[in-house]
């Protein structure tokens, strides 16, 4: 009975102490991204690895989502004879929901765990520890470009996805089911509001780039430093940024759609 | 790093990419012109009932599009509704003694406010208020109506 207490006990002290850790830890990397802007070439290779080779990936799921959406909006929306707001429902669940919550999965997934793994593995290989004997900060070296290109490059992403699937939902929708072109178009500009719609989109999708960038590369830094801990770390970053996005998103779309 | 220029390259396409597609989404998809609308006049009207009309709705004449609901509030004194309506400034020659009336687009539609033209010299401006109005046609109460007047001729 003693015993389970105390497991539990440790349980609890350990996970608050990691949450102490993480935030420290964000503190930190945050206080050295002035010092990045002079040297701002260190974000830009980042951003091409964050974001370019993400780029395929979120660019197919984005085009075929939409027209998976036009596919199945249409089957319902048929009955009621109300076809021309294809457009409206394709475009509002991407760029309201599918756009941030999809792309930030496919950005823990792709992004994330590359992360996760290539800071564990400089920290399993010392890297980070002979940096800190060069007198070089790893988490304003290594950690911060990767969290700022992570941050810039996920609204991006969530705004290609949309983009190209509400461009997937157009041709499925006017190609190939007979929507009529005009109305397609024109009910979708009525009702979807740059503010009320677009704008909350890239807010939400900032934060979720926020939060799964900063998961992967606290797990990375975090990490036991063995080739078995390197991959439970990119494990735990995949599912704890995927679960983060769900989560966050329950709330933030409570918050500005309630 | 691998060959820094092609990386710079790549990111600058990455960016352009993704303005590119915020651009489409904000010019294409949504309707951007909402912020112009700002820029009109404001007029009042009275309502004895406005049924599910909301802010933001949209103001017609002849069914053209000339301005929203900009806000919707209760009169303690009159137990009527008041609604704010904002018209756009190039219309500017609508007649004072115009009347306003809610209706509904199709039959489940959303509800909106139709004017008609009076026949007054003088022009609506900020801060008139339209005297004639018609409240929205409320579904429960006119099937009471019926059914009413259906008992009455038995």
């Amino acid at each position: 009975m003693l015993d389970q207490l105390q497991k539990l006990g440790a349980t609890a002290l350990g996970v608050a102490e990691r949450l102490g850790r993480g935030h420290l830890f964000l503190w930190h990397v945050l206080g050295g991204f002035p010092a990045l802007l002079p040297r701002f070439g260190l974000v830009i290779n980042q951003l091409f690895s964050v974001g370019v080779l993400s780029l395929l990936i979120i660019a197919v799921s984005g085009l075929f989502v939409g027209m998976v959406l036009a596919l199945q909006g249409y089957n319902t929306l048929v009955d009621f004879g109300a076809t021309e707001s294809l457009g409206v429902m394709v475009a509002l669940s991407l760029v309201r929901e599918l756009g941030p919550v999809v792309g930030g999965l496919l950005f823990a997934g792709r992004a994330g765990s590359a992360l996760t793994a290539e800071i564990g593995l400089m920290k399993a290989t010392e890297q980070l520890s002979a940096m800190e004997m060069m007198a070089v900060d790893p988490l304003h070296r290594v950690v911060a470009p990767r969290f700022m290109a992570g941050i810039l490059a996920m609204p991006l992403l969530a705004a290609i996805f949309s983009a190209l699937g509400v461009i997937g939902g157009y041709f499925v929708a006017v190609g190939l089911l007979g929507v009529d072109d005009g109305a397609f178009w024109s009910q979708m500009q009525a009702k979807v509001d740059l503010h009320e719609d677009i704008l909350n989109g890239v807010i939400k999708s900032i934060v979720f780039g926020f939060v799964v960038t900063w998961i992967a590369v606290f797990e990375g830094y975090d990490t036991v430093p063995t080739s078995e801990g390197v991959s439970r770390a990119t494990t735990n970053t995949v599912v704890h940024g995927s679960l983060a996005v769900l989560g966050l998103d329950f709330i933030l779309t409570a918050l500005m759609f309630g | 790093m691998m060959h820094s220029r092609s990386v710079q390259i790549w990111v600058g396409l990455f960016v352009v990419a993704g303005l590119a597609a915020l651009l489409m989404l904000s010019m294409k998809v949504s309707n951007i012109s909402a912020f112009t609308e700002t820029e009109g006049y404001e007029v009042s009207a009275h309502f004895e009932n406005i049924g599910g009309l909301k802010v933001r709705s949209p103001v017609t004449m002849a069914g053209v599009v000339v301005g929203r609901v900009a806000s919707i509030g209760f009169d303690k004194d009159s137990y009527e509704a008041v609604v704010t309506l904002n018209i756009q400034n190039e219309y500017d020659n609508i007649p004072e003694d115009s009347s306003a009336s809610i209706f509904t687009a199709g039959l489940l539609g959303e509800q909106y406010i139709g004017l008609e033209a009076g026949g007054a010299e003088e022009v609506l401006k900020a801060g008139s208020e339209l005297e004639l109005t018609q409240s929205a046609i409320v579904l429960e109460q006119i099937i009471g109506q019926f059914l009413v007047s259906q008992a009455d001729k038995e």
